[in-house]
């Protein structure tokens, strides 16, 4: 006969927590922050690798001077890094020329504008250029570049800056926040501004290919050629097609070629050429941060196990205080085993209220962070209900105050067995 | 009621015999004030008597149950529906109110909360009945933990608690010893009344032989147990 049921000791679980509410208030609050602590490291590792795979989408190769994968990845894609060398316009010709080719996007990098990366391409990126799950990009305002000192700006770019359409800007030789030398005898014009993506795309200037060759014309190994210098007007006439470009991007009529593809550019006789799958990239670049990854959860899981170590201290604290408490349910006829539950009933009452704190702190943060975060490092963070996975690390994380929770119970157990009715002083 | 044949005890197998009682019987209804030195075995007599622990060898019976050859769950139960147990002092669960601590006893046994409410229309009621009975109306209704109760007040609240759902057997561990004697006095006449009412058996253990007179029978521990 089991007349003393669950509920009773929970019961009696529950008055004899308020009884203590204050030690009880601070091991949930331990619990409550790993618990929220935990969520935001996975919630941040998850909407990161999204975030970054749907940066780019649709496209089928990467093409860019012969260096490690990840590394043409980053700076063609994501504007993180800087390429180690150019490649010429005649093999991108040569390429984007072939049979197997839809279309091709050139990317010529280099130049900034107040810390943000000016990018050269040509009016095919708006066309071709895929996000997300296939989404174009789109003008909130004014047309892609059409001459020459036109910029399509992102919309971060715009928003930072505070830039209106047809407002005019000078691009700075090389990349950073200033302390570099300008193009300031060349000023663009801003011709349009892009609807935001939440991808790097915000936060670049796109001006056209015959732009950037414009800015360079009378310059020379990264510095203007002293006593030479050609007016904005005269540029216009001259010819302004590039002689090399940081990468480009290729869409295939087939997928199925890519292979094919990839291994006959990687093969490409006239100059060292590299391309990736950018999917096999990315793959890579989780594979590298999988370190960190690993890191971060260890430090999340250490600051769990913290918070159910706070928890069995404050029960084990109170285990000899108890001791003619657990005495007296003895002799009203409590079994060792209710003695013993009535220990891992209070572990797991006061995990669950842990998680339910953690889950609120967690939520709260979330609403409240997200448009700084996303505004700040253009991450756009999802308010999405708890995963499987994150349901499973809360299972974990009730196991092991299940766990936590045995410990005073097989000393408490132990102890009234020993104690007998009457505890002895 | 209580029927102790050949008895021996020892708390652990190198220590010194503790408890030796070739026979020793208390009769249903009977109320039995036992004496006996500090150290004397007061104490092991009452686990032995209430089934928490076991004698090395021989027999106890209580109720007409050989209580010594139940299992532990079997005498954890036993204990629960058939006798009520109360203390020197520290009688409460001290986050509970007097009154969660007068029912307690009927969580762990369904024949005492039957009875209980058989005896006062609900538990709740019979409870409050039974303070009144110890004449604590006023703490009946208090719903703040019973730790802030004077000793007196947690004692007759104890008091309450063993007598609730009618147990056959009632085993008081010293309950007056932090009582005045003006308290001591109504404290027994209280417990009497309550006991001779239910036609209850009462072992009343004590060092304060003054009290002894009271009881139907006087027991002196030294005289039935025969260590040494």
């Amino acid at each position: 006969m089991k007349y003393m049921n669950v509920g009773s000791i929970i019961h009696l679980s529950i008055l004899s927590l308020l009884n203590r509410r204050l030690a009880v208030l601070l091991s949930i609050c331990a619990i409550a922050v790993s618990v929220s602590l935990i969520f935001t490291v996975e919630k941040l590792r998850q909407d990161a690798k999204r975030s970054f795979a749907d940066t780019i989408s649709d496209t089928d190769l990467i093409v860019g001077a012969r260096s490690g994968s990840v590394q043409l990845l980053l700076y063609s894609v994501f504007r993180i890094g800087n390429a180690t060398n150019n490649i010429s316009w005649r093999s991108y010709r040569s390429i984007s020329d072939r049979d197997d080719v839809l279309w091709s996007i050139p990317i010529s990098l280099g130049d900034s504008h107040r810390g943000f990366r000016v990018m050269g391409t040509t009016r095919d990126y708006f066309e071709y250029y895929r996000f997300g799950r296939g989404k174009m990009l789109e003008l909130d305002g004014g047309k892609p570049f059409d001459d020459v000192f036109d910029a399509v700006l992102g919309a971060e770019v715009a928003a930072d800056l505070g830039y209106k359409l047809d407002q005019r800007m000078i691009i700075a030789h090389g990349i950073g926040k200033g302390g570099f030398t300008k193009h300031d005898d060349k000023p663009f014009r801003v011709a349009g501004i892009l609807k935001r993506t939440g991808t790097p795309v915000d936060r670049t200037v796109h001006i056209s290919l015959a732009g950037i060759t414009a800015i360079h014309v009378d310059w020379k190994a990264g510095a203007p050629i002293p006593g030479m210098s050609i007016s904005a007007d005269a540029v216009r006439k001259m010819d302004l097609t590039p002689r090399s470009i940081t990468a480009f991007l290729l869409g295939l009529k087939s997928r199925l070629g890519a292979f094919k593809a990839l291994r006959e550019i990687n093969n490409f006789s006239k100059e060292p050429l590299l391309a990736v799958l950018p999917g096999v990239a990315l793959q890579e670049l989780w594979d590298l941060m999988s370190t960190a990854e690993t890191a971060l959860r260890a430090i999340s899981i250490v600051v769990v196990f913290g918070g159910l170590l706070g928890m069995l201290t404050m029960l084990l604290t109170n285990l000899n205080e108890r001791r003619r408490e657990m005495a007296i349910l003895r002799a009203v006829g409590a079994r060792p085993h209710h003695v013993a539950g009535l220990f891992v009933t209070e572990a797991i009452l006061i995990t669950i209220a842990g998680i339910v704190g953690g889950l609120c702190l967690f939520y709260a943060g979330l609403f409240l962070f997200q448009p700084v975060i996303e505004d700040i490092y253009g991450l756009f963070i999802s308010v999405t209900a708890p995963t499987v996975n994150d349901l499973m690390i809360l299972l974990y994380l009730l196991a092991g105050s299940v766990v936590a929770g045995l410990i005073p119970a097989v000393m408490a157990y132990r102890q009234s067995l020993s104690d007998g009715i009457i505890v002895r002083n | 009621m209580i029927e102790i044949c050949d008895i021996r005890f020892r708390w652990d197998s190198e220590a010194p015999v503790v408890l030796n009682i070739p026979s020793f019987q208390i009769l249903a209804g009977e109320l039995v004030f036992l004496e006996g030195p500090s150290g004397s075995g007061k104490t092991t007599l009452l686990n032995l008597l209430s089934g928490m622990v076991l004698p090395e060898q021989g027999s106890v019976s209580v109720n007409g149950e050989i209580i010594t050859r139940l299992t532990d769950g079997a005498r954890d139960r036993f204990r629960a529906d058939h006798i009520g147990v109360m203390f020197q002092m520290f009688n409460l669960i001290p986050y509970l109110s007097p009154l969660a601590n007068v029912t307690l006893p009927c969580s762990f046994s369904s024949r005492r909360s039957t009875m209980a409410a058989k005896n006062g229309g609900s538990l709740a009621s019979e409870a409050s009945r039974l303070l009144t009975r110890m004449q604590l109306d006023d703490v009946a209704t208090i719903n703040s933990p019973a730790y802030q109760l004077s000793i007196g007040q947690q004692q007759r609240v104890a008091a309450a608690r063993s007598l609730i759902g009618s147990p056959e057997l009632i085993i008081v561990d010293e309950p007056t010893s932090a009582l005045d004697n003006e308290a001591c006095q109504m404290f027994i006449k209280l417990l009497f009344e309550e006991v001779k009412k239910a036609e209850m058996t009462l072992i009343f253990i004590s060092h304060d032989t003054r009290l002894a007179e009271y009881f139907d029978r006087r027991i002196s521990l030294v005289d039935i147990n025969q260590i040494a």
